[in-house]
Order: C-alpha cells, then structure tokens, then sequence
C-alpha cells in the first residue's frame, strides 16, 4: 500500500534530540495479517531509533523476501529501504557497508530467508563481522508461501496440516554464538520492554548484531503445539536479565546493587545494564550463554534475552583495513591514478 | 625447403609438466622475441590442475604482426615424456624436434620428416646443481638457451629480461644466467646454428605492450573509480581480481596508510554480484568478474539489477562450457546467456572488447555506461584474451576524461527541487530516471527499492497498468542504450562486395589475417567487427548492404548469429556461419577454408 498513515499523534509527543517525532520514523500502514508477530517488532524498531534519536537518513534498511522482509516499507520511511532477494539480504548489505560505513544497516529476513536459502550468506556475515543489526523474525514457518514448515520449526511440532515436523531444529542464536557472532540476542516479539532495549544496543555495537526474535504468524503457526506461538512462548519463557541501554552522552548513574547488575561499556562509551541478573550470567562470556541455551532448550524453555556481547568486537572495515573516509565519498581525483602512472605501468610491460 | 631461410615467421611450442617451473621459462623467453621488435603471440595452453600434467606453451612469431593462433608447429621443445608421442606428431614436416637427450630416444619416436636436436638438459643439470628443485628449474633456462641459439635470439636480450625477472631476489641471477650458458655452449658445440627458420631483430612493434586482457580490466576498474570488488576465484577471471588488488595495493592507499578500496572475497557469486548490487546502490563503483557458472549463478540478481535499475560491471572470462565444461580452454559460447541473462524479460548490455588496451577502455566504459543507464553491463572477454598475453596497444587514459556517474540527485539538487522526487520518473525523455544515494539528505529523497513491480515512486503496484509503464520503459531505455554503446570497426573505407565478414573478440586476430589472406588471392570481402550489444545502428546498416554475411564465432550453436537474427529481424539464410568451437583458439585457417567451403555451398 502507498498511502500514509493520518499525521494525528499524541500531543505529548515529543520531538527527540534531533527534532523528529515518532511518527516521524513510521513507514506505511502495514499489509500484514492482523495479530502478525512481525509488525509488533517493526514498532519496536520505530520506538527504538525515535528513543535514541537516530536521524533516519543515516540509516538503510534492507531485507530479503517473505512476510518478514516486507517490513521495512512499514517503518522509517525516511531511509532508503532495499527489499532485495529471497535469502541474500547478507550479501546486499555487505556491498552497502563497502561503500559508505557512516550509515547504520537495519536488516530484516525471516527464518525461511535466514535459516534455509540463505544460511550460507548469513553465516558468512557473520564470519567478517559486518557492522549491522540483524533481525531474524522467527516464525517457524514459511508465512509468506503459506504456512510450510521452516528450519527453524521444532521438531516435533504439528502443523497447520497436522503433521509433526520430523526434522530437527536450526537454532540461530545458538548457531550465532558458535560461529562467533559479537552480538546475539533472543527476544520475543511481544515483548517490548525487552526487545526495544535490546534494539538500541545492537544499533551502537561495532560489529555484527544478530537478534533472533521469535514472531508468532497467527495464520499459519499459532497453534498451542507450535514453540513459536503466542501461548507457547508466554508459558515457556525465561529471561537472562532485564536489559537497560543508556547511550554514550546521556549516561545516568544508574543504582543498581552490587552483583546484580552488570555493565557492558560498548564501543562508542554508551554502556548496557542488565539487571535482576540470572544466576552466574555474563554477557561477555560466551561458554555461559551457550550452555545457558541448552539448559533451557533442554527444559522445554526459550532462553531470551542478550545472550552474549564482545566489548571487543573489530567489524569488517576495521578488518580490512579500509580508509577513515566512506569509500563512496571519493571522487575522480582521489581514485584515478592518472595518465603519468599509466604510462609508467605501460613500461613494465614492454 | 631445407635451405630455404625462414625469418620471423614460426611457431614454437614448448611441451612442459605443469607445476615443474616452465612457465616463467618460457614468457621470457617470449617477451625477448617481443623486445627485439618483433611481434608475438604466446598462448598458454594448461590443464584443470596444479601439479604434473602435460601443458604446452605456444609462441607465434610473426613479423606481419599476424597475432592470431597458427596451425603446424616448426620447433617443438618436448621436455614432457608424457606426451612425447603426440607432441613428435605435432611437428610440421621438415620442422624440428628439441628434446632431453639425456636418455636416448625410443625408435618408435623416429619420424624420418622432422629433424632432432638432442640437448642432455637434466644430465647437465644434474651435473652443475646439487638440489633437485634446482635442477628441476635451471633445466627449463638450459633449453630456452638452446632454442634462443638455434634460432639467433639475441642473448643480451634474454639476459636482460632475465633480471628484470628476477629483480627481486637479484642472487638467483647468476646461476640462471650460467644455466643459460650451458645450453648456448651445447647447441654451438654439437648443432649447426642457426637454423633455417630463425629470427632477426625488427622494429614492428612500435609502442605495443604485451600484457594480458584480465590485468587489463584489473587496471581499468582501477583508472574508472572502482572502490569495490567482489568475487569469487573461478577460472579464467581470477586474475582480473588479482590484478585489481595487486595495483590497489599501490596505487590506492590514502595518507594513513588506509586503503581507498574494499576487496572481498565472497562465499559465492551469488554473494559476489549481492555485494556489487549493494555496493553501488550505495554509491561506490563496483564490479565482479567471474566466468559462465558464475554467471549461472548470478541470474537471479541480474534481475533484480535490471529491474531495480542498480548499476552493476560484471566481466565475464569465457570458458568452455557448458557445466564446468572445459575450464582451461577458451570459448565465446555464453552469449545468449549473457544476453538476455536471469528470468522475465530482460537484455543486458554486452561489450566484446578484442585486445587488452580495449578490455582496460571497456572497463572504463561499462562504469560510465552502467552509472549512465543504471543498469548491468557486461565486459565479455574469454580465456584466451584474458589469461594470454597479446601485443596490444599501450593502455591510454585522458586526463581530460571526466566519469559520468548519470544521474544522480545531490542533497542541494534535492533541495531546490519543488515537484517530488519520483525515482523512476522519465523526466528527460530518455528513459533514464534519477536515483540518489541512502543519506543524502534528511527528509528527501529516500525511496524503497525493490525487485518487484513498482511505480514512477517507487511504490508496490499489482496494477497492470503500471507494470506496463515501467517495462516499457525499460524497453525504451534500451533504445537509449544503442546509441550510447562502442560503435562498430570497419576495415574498408567504403564497400567493394556483397559478401560482408561479421566477427567480434578474440575472433579478431584470426579474421583480420584471413581478410588479408583473401585480398592476396583477390577476394574481397568487406568486414565488421561488432564491438557491443545491442547492435549500434551501424552494424544493421552495414548488414543490410550485403548480401550474404559470414558470422564467425567460437561457439557451437552460432549464438551470436542467432543475437542477430533475433534482434535485427534479420533473413537466416542470408547469415552463414562458421564456427570454431574445441577450446583453442581460431585460426585464420579455419577461417578461409570455412567460408570458401560455406560460400561454394551456398551458391
Ligand atoms: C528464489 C526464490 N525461491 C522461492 C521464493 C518464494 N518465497 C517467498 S517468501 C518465502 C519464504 C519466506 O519465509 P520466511 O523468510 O520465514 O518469511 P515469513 O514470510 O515467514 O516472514 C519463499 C519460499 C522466492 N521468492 N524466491
Ligand atoms: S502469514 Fe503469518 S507471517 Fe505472514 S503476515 Fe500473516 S501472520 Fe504474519
Ligand atoms: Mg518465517
């Protein structure tokens, strides 16, 4: 649909530290199934970028193909969207960042897009650390062809036809952290103290940022044995610890008691709080998350949460070694070594 | 025949293992008939495989300037037991064997029509240098100093290519150039020398380079602005990435030390033309090279760039095909594919550049051309262009050149514009609409790109309706783009037949030696040589004024024949074909017999 929503808003919104309202960082009005998990994260992703005053042409949002990557067109209308092809939102992404490393890149795939024609682009994302948020919006299933089961679908599960799924279940999160992802984090779509939060971190955070956030399709995959349900995950879900995300130059002294609080400090010097923290968790300890994970896969359960976070983390440019500069601002003379140069490399080959 | 003095104009071949050194050998020993002024043509003909099969290395000496492959090879230097067999029986009667006598030949290896010249290349090895590896390397400069002996080479020529070889690690200098001695000494102790066909120090190659079509196109995306590159390593195109990141490494560090380019290299092609599509969408230049499966691959992201309008520079090695077909063999047979690659209708710009000095200008081109029609252009080279060495014209650039990177919004551009921006709007009339790059500006200007059907806005449209403008638009940019592609080479200032000869890439060589040919027998055919699809205005008229057309292409099916026959609506019979399709380059041989057995079948 092209139309915008009606520019009525609350009159006690206000503008954020860049003048922009919140409206300001909505897109068009939603085509997705009324209840749809996916459009409850996308405004998460609108409450997110208004609360850290993101201004939003220094943002590109890019995505694959299915119900999940039809998102972007419903927020941030703002910022230039890609909605590219189905599994290679990665390697789209990777270009964007080659040429101009000062924007941020949201990016939004589905389990189908993520977990089976495009693992090997996401996988590799992760490999290079590329510097964006990734927001897998699990389902379970393939909602955009109609419901058919997905790589992420438990086994065991039934689906809309009645059959329990026979295969096992790709877990991402668990694949993330494997593979060394800097920033992996699990959330439920329904959850926006939780997902918001978790949102702003993996904006600032150096690296690749991957949030795997569960999002019940209520018309293919919301029934009471699917672990991506609404029901489901309410009644089966734990917490790591309660995230807090305070950016660099409004940091607040925050009181928490000793030992259960932690504070990461990210790259940029705005720090994370997480608190009423589960036992023995720590954030940057990435053998406590994966066992965490197992615990409570083992226990039927769907451990949310920032599951891990290296304070450390040198994205793909830093890797490179590229210039300070965006590669795409260089021009002509910057570039062109010049006839001189070539004449002289002429010589080498006579 | 024996006595007869034959100057400048031979083939030599030599028969190596592949993995045992020879190749270094051997483009000395070529670049050395190259510095004495006369013209050459190396071709490296190697196997799908690292280590310890048979590969051979032709060099075509011809003071004409013929640089197309020739049949029938006058000096074989077999050094390969392996394929001795086939390579005695490869030599032109009353030509000449070189081989390692360090064991006596087999008499089944006697033929009484060819000469041999036994060099005990491992026994003398053996004898000055203590490591194997070493014997292993300096026999291969024991026998590039017996040939350049037999056939009058000038050593201080050799010699002199050899340091510079070698500037590097300047000690191995010495006992190259005593191995090089060993084998001058054999040849002048036990052989009468020079022999009769030789060679003799010219002045025809003028300003030329010998350089091959991937450094080439390396170096082109370099002068055209290119800051990213992605790829995947498939043969004959890696070294077209090589290139760029070895000459990056040099010419493109910024004041920190910092590169001014991002080279990566991805987890497939699919990736690697994501990458590219991502890249330039973003505002960089970009671009890929890969060879046929890579471009199976890629189709569905070729779409995506056709349809969502993203600039993209693919060049695309030849090989033989189809599948992985014959990997280290050349071919043009992934024309149609090219043309009119990825689902729906969609046709993508070719260029068919014919010497390395035209792979670096095409590239260039495909930059300005991609960025100008906002669209994927591919620079169609092929193996034997791109991984050979050809004398070539030098590499130009024109300071005075200025890119054209289209049309492209700017944030002050956004500001004084009152109407909306509508990012594929023809607003000039010539199907190109203007694009901006993701941050120019705060509040204007942003749009959602998609690959699925959109309007002037850029917004989702099921409406057929819209459809229609938008693909119809496209077909009309299509008509922009003739007018904008390389036009096509003439060889004639005026027409003098009703026969026209139609060729284009590396088929070039071939047909320029067998026009010549053709005139020395007082056949005159009038030539083309098409340089870009779709066909420049130029190309149909030239089509329409004669009467039959030979299309020569290395390719089974005559794809090209085909290109044209489907885009120019042209009668097939007035099209003949003659193909070249084994892997090997085409001979201007198979050319002339080609067409005088086509023509006397036609009339
Ligand atoms: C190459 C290709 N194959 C298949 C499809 C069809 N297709 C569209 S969306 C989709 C699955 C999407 O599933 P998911 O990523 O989980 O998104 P959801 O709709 O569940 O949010 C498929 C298979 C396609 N668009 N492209
Ligand atoms: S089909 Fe499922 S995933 Fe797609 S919009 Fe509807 S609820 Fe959401
Ligand atoms: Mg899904």
């Amino acid at each position: 649909m092209s139309y915008i929503k009606p520019a009525f808003h609350h009159p006690s919104l206000k503008p954020n530290k860049v003048g922009y309202l919140k409206k300001d960082y909505r897109g068009v009005i939603s085509t997705l199934c009324a209840g749809c998990g996916h459009d409850s994260i996308s405004g998460a992703i609108v409450q997110a970028c208004y609360e850290i005053s993101l201004e939003p042409h220094k943002l590109a949002k890019l995505s694959g193909i299915g119900c999940s990557s039809k998102t972007p067109t419903y927020f941030l209308s703002n910022s230039h969207g890609f909605n590219s092809v189905h599994g290679r939102m990665p390697s789209i992404t990777t270009g964007a960042n080659m040429a101009n490393k000062d924007l941020i890149y949201l990016g939004v795939s589905g389990d189908g897009d993520t977990a089976s024609i495009g693992m090997g682009q996401f996988v590799h994302a992760i490999r290079r650390n590329l510097n964006m948020v990734y927001i897998v919006m699990n389902n379970g299933c393939y909602g955009l062809t109609k419901g058919q089961d997905s790589a992420t679908a438990d086994f065991g599960s039934i689906s809309k036809e009645g059959n329990a799924n026979p295969y096992q279940a790709i877990d991402l999160a668990g694949l993330a952290l494997e593979l060394n992802a800097t920033f992996v984090g699990r959330s439920f779509s329904g959850d926006k103290n939780q997902l918001v939060p978790m949102i702003k971190a993996a904006m600032s955070h150096p690296g690749f940022a991957f949030l795997d956030v569960i999002s019940p399709c209520v018309t293919f995959n919301n029934t009471k044995t699917s672990t991506k349900s609404y029901s489901h995950v309410r009644d089966h879900i734990e917490a790591t610890s309660t995230l807090d995300y305070v950016p660099f130059e409004e940091e607040i002294t925050v009181d928490y008691p000793e030992g259960e609080s932690a504070e990461v400090e990210l790259f940029d010097g705005s720090k994370i709080h997480l608190s009423k923290l589960a036992p023995d968790f720590n954030p940057t300890d990435r053998f406590t998350a994966v066992n965490r994970l197992h615990e409570a896969k083992s226990k039927g359960q769907i451990l949310t949460g920032l599951l891990y976070i290296n304070p450390e983390s040198k994205d793909l440019h830093n890797l490179m070694g590229t210039s300070d500069k965006p590669l795409n601002q260089f021009k002509q003379k910057d570039l062109c070594p010049g006839s001189t140069k070539l004449e002289e490399i002429n010589r080498a080959f006579r | 025949m024996e006595n007869e003095i034959i100057v400048n104009d031979l083939v030599v071949r030599f028969a190596n293992v592949n993995g045992t050194g020879s190749a270094s050998a051997n483009e000395m020993f070529a670049k050395s008939i190259f510095r004495m002024g006369i013209p050459v043509t190396p071709k490296n003909i190697f196997p799908s495989n690292i280590q310890g099969l048979p590969t051979w290395y032709e060099v075509r000496i011809s003071e004409k300037g013929h640089l197309g492959r020739r049949a029938g090879i006058d000096i074989l230097v077999g050094v390969n037991p392996q394929s001795l067999k086939r390579d005695i029986e490869s030599v032109t009667p009353g030509g000449y064997f070189v081989y390692d006598s360090s064991k006596k030949l087999h008499e089944e290896f006697i033929r009484t029509d060819i000469n041999y010249i036994g060099i005990p290349m491992i026994k003398l090895a053996m004898e000055h240098y203590p490591v194997p590896r070493l014997q292993q390397l300096l026999k291969n400069m024991i026998y590039v100093g017996a040939v350049a002996t037999l056939i009058d080479m000038e050593i201080e020529v050799l010699k002199e290519v050899i340091a510079e070889q070698f500037a590097a690690k300047p000690k191995i200098i010495p006992s190259n150039y005593q191995a090089l001695e060993l084998g001058i000494n054999y040849v002048k102790e036990h052989f009468e020398y020079p022999l009769n066909i030789r060679i003799k120090r010219c002045d025809n190659v003028g300003d030329a380079i010998l350089i091959d079509g991937n450094t080439a196109c390396g170096l082109g995306a370099i002068y055209a602005g290119a800051t990213v590159m992605a790829w995947y390593p498939i043969t004959p195109s890696t070294s077209v990435a090589k290139a760029f990141e070895t000459y990056c490494k040099k010419l493109r560090i910024d004041e920190d030390g910092k590169k001014k380019y991002a080279f990566v290299q991805a987890e497939d092609e699919l990736a690697a033309i994501g990458m590219v599509i991502g890249a330039t969408w973003n505002g960089a230049r970009a671009f890929t090279a890969t060879s046929g499966p890579g471009v199976s691959l890629m189709n569905e992201f070729i779409g995506l760039s056709y349809f969502a309008e993203i600039p993209v520079v693919l060049i695309n090695v030849q090989r033989g095909g189809p599948s992985t077909g014959m990997p280290t063999r050349t071919q043009q047979a992934d024309l149609i594919s090219s043309a009119y690659a990825s689902h729906g209708d969609t046709k993508h710009v070719l260029l068919f550049p014919s010497s390395p000095a035209e792979c670096f200008e095409f590239t260039i081109k495909a930059f300005d051309l991609a960025d100008r029609l906002q669209t994927l252009i591919m620079l169609i080279s092929d193996l034997d262009l791109g991984m050979n060495n050809h004398m070539s014209p030098p590499l130009a650039w024109d300071d005075d050149k200025k890119y054209d990177l289209g049309k492209v919004l700017s944030a002050e551009d956004l500001e004084e514009m009152k109407e909306d921006f509508g990012r594929y709007l023809d607003v000039d009339g010539d199907a190109i609409p203007y694009r901006t790059i993701p941050g120019t500006h705060p509040t204007k200007g942003s749009f959602f790109t998609r690959g699925t059907s959109h309007d002037e806005y850029a917004k989702y449209s099921e409406s057929g309706e819209v459809y229609l403008r938008n693909v119809d638009r496209l077909a009309q940019k299509w008509e922009t783009a003739k007018t904008l592609v390389p036009e096509p080479e003439f060889y004639q200032k005026e027409n003098r037949s009703n026969v026209g000869l139609l060729f284009f890439g590396t088929t070039t060589y071939a047909a320029v030696e067998a026009m010549e040919r053709f005139e020395e027998e007082d056949f005159m055919i009038d030539s083309i040589r098409v340089r870009a699809f779709p066909f420049h205005q130029q190309v149909e008229k030239f089509i329409e004024e004669h009467e039959q057309i030979i299309v020569v292409e290395q390719n089974r099916d005559a794809q090209f024949r085909t290109l044209l026959i489907n885009e120019l609506d042209i009668n097939p019979s007035r099209l003949i074909s003659v193909v070249n399709y084994d892997g090997m380059p085409i001979t201007a041989k198979a050319i002339q017999s080609g067409i005088k057995e086509k023509l006397a079948v036609s009339t």
